[in-house]
């Protein structure tokens, strides 16, 4: 059993919370995830990234955005109860080493698994430039965390209600060209993913995303995470999360993902009713 | 007795059974029972005995069945087996033990041969539902630690035996339920979740400890266990769950699943219970099954009752070739599965949406045999044709799971992937580390994996006794 340690609200719809799971918080390491299933026969299994650890208290941190059914009834749960069902670490490590200069760009709460990477980047020894992206103001999260770790943070949003109104590939462009960064990594929504991969393709730039397909097991049993990379099928949960965004394929990576988008927004609407949760809030 | 005709097996009438997830076999009754086993001639070769794996003493476990003492019955199976109302339910008798009987081969029918499966499981109901099992009593603690590495037969015959001799014996699983793909992968209406779960409830009554959410290799490696968690030996049934595809083209599009994915949303995630389970369910009007085993069976009669208007399986060779279970392929066809044998799949098409909404087949024609002694099809050029379909399942057989291998070092494995082990002990290269089951011989059998579990069990103990 998992036991909720602390919750915490980030914004409107964004939640941190830290978990014990000892085993998981002493073998995790940057990049790697979870999968948590709430007990019972009929909860699903969902996967989210490990954004932060405490081997010695033997916690993990998660942080996550509720968006649809199973999020929701996560984000409903308070401190002290259990997450019955956690697994892992799960996916391969980040490759992190010493690159020289890294720019690490967060889309939404793609900033929560991008942090450990920052810390790691830059513990490695590298330069790291951070972009952060957002909807709107409410949305930017971690802000002092990343301006405490990396060398200079820069904040899009997509209304321009703080930082540049922009998408995060415009400082993204910027940077490909001025400061000529020798690795990218890019973590958010797969549209931005796609987006931001294809800015710092033309300048050669080793990118690596992090990518999140549907996935049911996370150990390799099923294969419904597949996506193409490079015209090879690889399993994100074992072979991934993360890869060489100059590679995937992702048309049908966006695709797939909306495999069950019509059952998905039917039952989020009757959990927002069921669980008394006014539209736009958690 | 040549009198006795054999005894057929009730099963719920195949309308009805599409629309429910409930045990299609509903079991012989007592005077059924009793009728079929008086069919038994009691040859003295035995000859049945050779055709069961773990060499189950079968004409007498029959014999005190015709009399009516079916506790005794099961004793006598349970010397052998560990598992009988799984393995009377799922292995293919009719290329194992009933293959050999004498019965079967006087009428020249194989299936006219005595339904040991049937008696097996009946005799095997009967003592869990009357209580009369007796739990194995468990030697005297010895100190001694046991991991075991998944929660399939092969786990959970490792298991028992293991914990037999007083050893401690931990389980881990990655899934949050224990079982195996007799949990995951074979359906509820083959084999009840119930009766999975009573072999489990009885390890644990035993002292076995399962631990769930435990992926051996990322959660704590093999070597963490033995060195610093203090494991004097490990057992490792990790099963075959890597799904093959064919990498055709557009087999990727949405709609196209590994069986293993479909049987595991349904089954493992219980999304045939719809309204109450929050994994959803791909809407699919006409399915096709790519596959001959039983995991294409079990996924065809899956799609079925969930609301398929036409499901069809498409093999490569013939029904002959076929290495599902007769008695599956009977129902699958009672229950309304087409058949498109001696057809093979070349690629899979997709509306705008990058749905599927097609694919195209080839016809074959049987050709010289191959090294399994199958005739291989050969495929008819200029056969190619397109046909409506939404979906597709992809069951062509699953691969060792690579994750052991890639997180321990000195495990060695073959061009398959499945772990180098000594025959007659069933230890790895890596001395105690022991495995069994699909891990070590590809997708098999159940009764396969556990005789393998228990094969490994009785050199882990004579390990154990020495260190
Ligand atoms: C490796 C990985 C790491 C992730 N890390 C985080 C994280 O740290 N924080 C965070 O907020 N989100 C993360 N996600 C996404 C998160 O898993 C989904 O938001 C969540 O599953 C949605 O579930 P739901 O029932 O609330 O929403 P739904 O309404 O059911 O789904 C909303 C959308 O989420 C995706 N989704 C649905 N089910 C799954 C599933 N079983 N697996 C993966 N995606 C699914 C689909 O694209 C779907 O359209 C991660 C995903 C992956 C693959
Ligand atoms: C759909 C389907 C239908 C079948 N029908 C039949 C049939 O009718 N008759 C028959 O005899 N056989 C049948 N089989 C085959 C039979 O189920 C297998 O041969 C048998 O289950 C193998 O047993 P096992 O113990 O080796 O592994 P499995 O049953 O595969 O169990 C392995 C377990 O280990 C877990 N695991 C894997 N890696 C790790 C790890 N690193 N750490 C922790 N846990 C791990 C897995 O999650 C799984 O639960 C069928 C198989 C399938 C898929
Ligand atoms: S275990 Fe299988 S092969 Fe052996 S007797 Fe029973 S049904 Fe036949
Ligand atoms: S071969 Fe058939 S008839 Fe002979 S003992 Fe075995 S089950 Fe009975
Ligand atoms: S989630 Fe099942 S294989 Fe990746
Ligand atoms: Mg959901």
């Amino acid at each position: 059993m998992n036991k909720i340690l602390s919750k915490k609200k980030l914004s409107a719809e964004v939640f941190r919370m830290v978990i014990e799971a000892p085993e998981i918080a002493e073998a995790r390491k940057p990049g790697q995830f979870i999968i948590l299933q709430m007990g019972g026969d009929f909860n699903e299994r969902i996967p989210l990234t490990i954004a932060d650890a405490n081997a010695k208290e033997g916690s993990i941190t998660l942080i996550f955005q509720a968006v649809g059914e199973t999020t929701h009834r996560l984000a409903m749960l308070e401190v002290g109860d259990e997450i019955e069902n956690l697994l892992g670490p799960l996916g391969k490590p980040t490759d992190i080493e010493n690159f020289g200069k890294v720019v690490c760009v967060g889309g939404g709460i793609g900033v929560a698994p991008l942090h450990p990477i920052v810390q790691g980047m830059k513990a490695a020894g590298n330069e790291v430039k951070v972009i952060m992206g957002a909807r709107t103001k409410d949305l930017i999260i971690m802000e002092e965390e990343m301006r405490s770790i990396a060398d200079e943070v820069i904040i899009c949003t997509d209304d321009g209600s703080y930082g540049q109104k922009a998408l995060v590939t415009v400082p993204l462009k910027e940077l490909c060209e001025t400061w000529k960064p020798d690795c990218v990594v890019i973590i958010g929504p797969p549209i931005m993913m796609k987006f931001a991969a294809l800015t710092t393709k033309p300048y050669g730039i080793h990118t690596i995303v992090s990518l999140n397909t549907i996935m049911i097991d996370g150990t390799g049993m099923c294969g419904g995470c597949r996506v193409s990379i490079g015209g090879k099928t690889k399993f994100v949960c074992v072979d991934g999360p993360e890869f060489d965004g100059h590679l995937v394929d992702w048309d049908n990576m966006l695709l797939r993902l909306g495999t069950y988008k019509s059952k998905e927004q039917e039952a989020h609407h009757k959990c927002h009713i069921g669980l008394h949760i006014t539209e736009g809030e958690a | 007795r040549g009198q006795i005709p054999m005894q057929e097996m009730p099963t719920q009438d195949p309308s009805v059974r599409v629309t429910n997830m409930q045990e299609v076999a509903l079991g012989y009754t007592d005077s059924q029972v009793r009728a079929e086993a008086l069919r038994c001639l009691q040859c003295k070769n035995k000859p049945c005995i050779q055709g069961c794996p773990v060499s189950i003493d079968i004409p007498g476990f029959i014999a005190e069945a015709a009399k009516g003492n079916y506790e005794k019955s099961v004793d006598i199976i349970k010397q052998s087996s560990l598992l009988p109302s799984i393995c009377g339910r799922v292995c293919p008798q009719e290329s194992q033990c009933q293959k050999y009987c004498t019965v079967g081969k006087i009428y020249k029918d194989v299936d006219q041969s005595v339904s040991i499966g049937r008696i097996e499981r009946f005799v095997a109901d009967y003592a869990r539902e009357n209580g009369c099992e007796t739990i194995p009593p468990v030697a005297p603690e010895t100190g001694k630690k046991v991991a075991i590495v998944g929660t399939g037969p092969a786990g959970i015959a490792a298991a028992a035996d293991l914990r037999r001799e007083g050893h401690t014996v931990v389980m881990f699983e990655a899934l949050h339920k224990a079982g195996g793909v007799l949990v995951y992968g074979i359906p509820e209406f083959r084999l009840p979740k119930k009766i999975v779960q009573h072999e489990l409830d009885n390890l644990k009554e035993m002292g076995v400890e399962i631990r769930r959410n435990y992926l051996v290799g990322k959660t704590r490696k093999i070597s963490d266990l033995m060195e610093k968690d203090g494991f004097d030996a490990v057992f490792v049934g990790s099963g075959a769950g890597l799904p093959k595809f064919m990498g055709i083209e557009g087999e990727n599009y949405i709609g196209v699943f590994s069986a293993n994915e479909y049987l595991t949303r349904s089954n493992l995630m219980k999304a045939y219970s719809i309204g109450d389970s929050l994994t959803p369910l791909y809407d699919s009007k006409k399915v096709a099954v790519f596959g001959g085993g039983n995991v294409a069976m079990d996924a065809a009669r899956t799609a079925k009752r969930l609301g398929a208007e036409e499901v069809s399986i498409v093999y490569r060779r013939t029904e002959f070739e076929m290495p599902a279970r007769k008695e599956e392929v009977g129902h699958a066809k009672e229950e309304g599965v087409n058949f498109m044998f001696l057809h093979a799949p070349l690629e899979i098409v997709a509306n705008e949406q990058g749905r599927v909404n097609g694919v195209k087949l080839i016809a074959c024609e049987l050709g010289e045999s191959d090294a399994s002694g199958r005739r291989s099809p050969v495929e008819i050029p200029g056969s190619e044709k397109l046909y409506d379909f939404d979906t597709v399942i992809v069951a062509i057989g699953n691969a060792s799971n690579p994750l052991i291998k890639a997180t321990t070092d000195g495990i060695e494995v073959d061009r398959r992937g499945n772990f180098i082990v000594n025959e007659d002990t069933c230890e790895t290269t890596l001395p105690g580390v022991y495995a069994g089951g699909d891990i070590v011989l590809g997708a098999a059998t159940v009764i396969l994996a556990m005789g393998q579990g228990r094969k490994a069990a009785k050199a882990m103990n004579e390990y154990l006794s020495t260190k």
